[in-house]
């Protein structure tokens, strides 16, 4: 019988099937960050129980910690350093793997855990931290839990699943210049709404997909959450194979031989059904920001602030116009002409080499415009060494940038550093929702290429006027 | 954890979309490494004018007196979406909340209410919107009833939806069942999967 992906993976874990579409599924790897796991490591230490495979078990310190030169336990974020401490001790009590602070492989862990190859195709890995679906870029049925269901998988190996309907959305033709997979999925959600993915696990598929490197892939996923999906999911190939090979937990010689031909089963049969299918023409989306308060309101960088008035759907109209007066903006504004204060690279969505390569190409030789404070925070620290035997570092700084240690940083605000109350910033993060990066600060996502230009500029910009006054 | 079977109780009107955990819990409230202490954090942006010095504002629902000791919430699509963090629940549970009723959910944080025993109910906005008609003119005397083996909400004026719940979220909350230690009754069979499946995918081990 012809499957999709997804259903070959949920098969391939499904332990018993509970009552109605629940299931009991194996849980292959457990990611935890300081912020949400040592709340679930305590908990399971006080009601007496153990992780059962802690040789399986990951933990990051990315959300709290300090991203400013030479840091250590203290931080900004009010009692941060209770945080790091008691998640350092649970882990360590634990037995479980820690990359501290100081550790070279430190960053974000929906950075480091492709990069140390810890998820892998056909697995199943599970952290409470809702980005977790990026990592289905590379086949894993990977997806974001609670800090309950964390303990459960944690003492059990396993999770009760409802199991999601499935998705496909196509990304067809061909993108145009400037335009990324951030500016690909800020389009989707843009333009079927914040909540378009409820209830399915989306495979992402098509020509463009194909085209795109593992990064941008997982630049993809990580906003299936904010198309509310229960996660994203792409087939691996050729590309994801060879991004895997050699890197620290991936099975070696005979092994890998192995796993490789396993691999290569995982792709949705010609003939599956999915319950719903969606297909985007890549040829017709232009770089993408976002103007209002959910993800939901993005629009081509080409185009104007949208009249509340215009949308019939009542609540969608009420929640542009809260949207407006929170962002102080009011329709027919035009995006290019939006003066920014901040300029934000960073976040598990858009902090890896590649997306540093790209912001340091358009700020090269270029200066980043009086009164904007510009930020730049790599998303692991191997990314930072890398990108510093790169000279991007310099490129960075040059231009005006403030080049950080690698974590979460100002991607999310929990009472540490912000760009300020009201300030506009464009970001490459993930979510702009109010007050997410600061009391009342005003968020506008968008790709790296799109922050970097924006920052020379001092307004949100169209990457592609500088394109072409090179 | 407290079963929930009947209940009854003021309800609330959050009506707007895309109510995320950020909003429920802002993460500058989630300060201990703890499950408790996040009542007053609930909401903290559209509650406080101040949030730092608690400052009421005197404008948001829950600070009303007509919405005193609200233990349900009505509000649109998308509720709870966002980050994963439990304490949005954990937030709503120690102020009082007992059930939410909206038009969807976001998944991680439907699981997360179930979990911890608030109830997540989805019904069509024409519903919700009735039923904040109908509670409206005295919330505290106009309340909600809500049965959840029956799996019915019950409107003040009369008015009755059936809504759906899966049997296992069902079966947790009415029986107050800790999952790990339902899960756990499964022991044997996981240990015999697990067998099978290190057999079959050796390099994953
Ligand atoms: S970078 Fe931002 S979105 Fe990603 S895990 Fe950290 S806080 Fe969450």
């Amino acid at each position: 019988m012809s499957q999709t992906l997804f259903e070959k993976l949920w098969q391939r874990h499904l332990v018993s099937e509970l009552d109605g579409d629940t299931g009991l599924l194996y849980i292959d790897r457990v990611f935890l960050h300081e912020r949400t796991g040592s709340i679930a490591l305590k908990s399971l230490e006080s009601d007496g129980r153990q992780v059962k495979r802690p040789d399986q078990v990951f933990c990051a310190m990315d959300h709290i910690v300090d991203t400013l030169p030479g840091r250590n336990d203290e931080t900004l974020v009010p009692s941060g350093k209770n945080f790091i401490q008691t998640t350092r001790q649970a882990a360590h009590a634990a037995e479980i793997q820690l990359f501290d602070i100081d550790d070279p492989r430190q960053g974000i862990v929906h950075v480091v855990s492709p990069e140390q190859g810890i998820v892998q195709p056909g697995l199943t890995l599970v952290c409470p931290d809702s980005h977790t679906c990026s990592q289905g870029a590379l086949g894993a049925l990977a997806w974001g839990i609670g800090s309950s269901e964390a303990e459960h998988a944690l003492a059990t190996k396993t999770l009760r699943v409802n199991k999601p309907k499935t998705m496909r959305v196509r990304f067809d033709g061909k993108l145009a210049d400037g335009v990324t997979a951030k500016d690909m999925i800020l389009h989707l959600i843009g333009s079927y709404g914040a909540a378009g993915g409820s209830g399915y696990v989306i495979e992402f598929a098509g020509a463009v997909i194909t085209e795109l490197d593992i990064e941008a892939r997982l630049t993809l996923c990580n906003m299936a959450v904010e198309f509310s999906a229960f996660t994203g999911l792409i087939a691996p190939d050729s590309k994801t194979f060879a991004y895997l090979q050699g890197r620290p937990y991936v099975p070696a010689g005979e092994a890998w031989g192995q796993a490789v031909a396993d691999w290569q089963t995982l792709y949705s049969d010609e003939q599956a059904e999915f319950d719903r299918e969606i297909v985007v023409d890549c040829t017709e989306i232009a770089p993408t920001v976002t103007w209002g308060t959910s993800p939901e309101h993005a629009l081509a960088i080409t185009a104007s602030v949208p009249d509340p008035g215009g949308e019939a759907d009542v609540h969608r109209s009420q929640a542009m116009t809260k949207a407006l007066t929170y962002m102080g903006l009011k329709p027919g504004d035009k995006l290019t002409e939006l003066a920014i204060t901040g300029a934000f690279i960073g976040s598990c969505t858009n902090s890896r080499i590649s997306d540093l390569r790209v912001a340091a190409n358009i700020l090269k030789g270029r200066q980043v415009a009086e009164g904007v404070t510009a930020i730049c925070v790599p998303g692991s620290s191997l990314v930072k060494r890398q990108a510093e035997a790169e000279g991007l570092d310099s490129v960075f700084k040059a231009a005006g940038f403030e080049w950080r240690e690698s974590g979460c940083s100002m991607c999310f605000f929990a009472g540490g550093e912000s760009f300020g109350y009201r300030e506009r910033v464009v970001t490459s993060t993930n979510r702009n929702f109010e007050s997410r990066q600061g009391p009342e600060t005003r968020s506008h996502l968008a790709s790296p290429a799109t922050v970097a230009a924006s920052a020379v500029l001092g307004r949100l910009a169209d990457v592609r006027e500088l394109e072409k006054r090179i | 954890m407290k079963t929930f079977t009947q209940h009854q109780g003021v309800a609330a009107p959050l009506i707007r979309n895309n109510v995320d955990t950020d909003a429920i819990i802002p993460s500058r409230e989630m300060k201990l490494v703890s499950k408790q202490g996040l009542g007053e954090g609930l909401f903290a942006g559209w509650r406080y004018l101040n949030p730092a010095e608690r400052q009421v504002n005197p404008e948001f629902v829950l600070n009303q007196a007509a919405y005193q000791n609200t233990s349900i919430l009505l509000s649109g699509m998308n509720f709870g979406c966002g980050s994963s963090r439990e304490h949005a629940v954990w937030a709503l549970k120690e102020f009082g909340i007992q059930a939410v009723i909206a038009a969807s959910f976001g998944t991680i944080f439907y699981n997360n209410c179930t979990r911890n025993g608030i109830l997540p109910i989805v019904l069509p906005e024409q519903a919700i919107d009735q039923l904040m008609k109908d509670c409206s003119d005295d919330p505290q005397i106009n309340q909600i009833n809500i049965d959840l083996p029956g799996q019915q909400v019950l409107s003040p004026s009369g008015a009755h939806w059936h809504f759906d719940i899966e049997a296992a979220p069902k079966e947790m909350l009415v029986e107050g069942l800790d999952p790990i230690a339902l899960t756990l009754k499964q022991a044997d069979r996981i240990e015999k999967f697990e067998e099978r499946y290190q057999q079959q995918f050796p390099w994953l081990q």
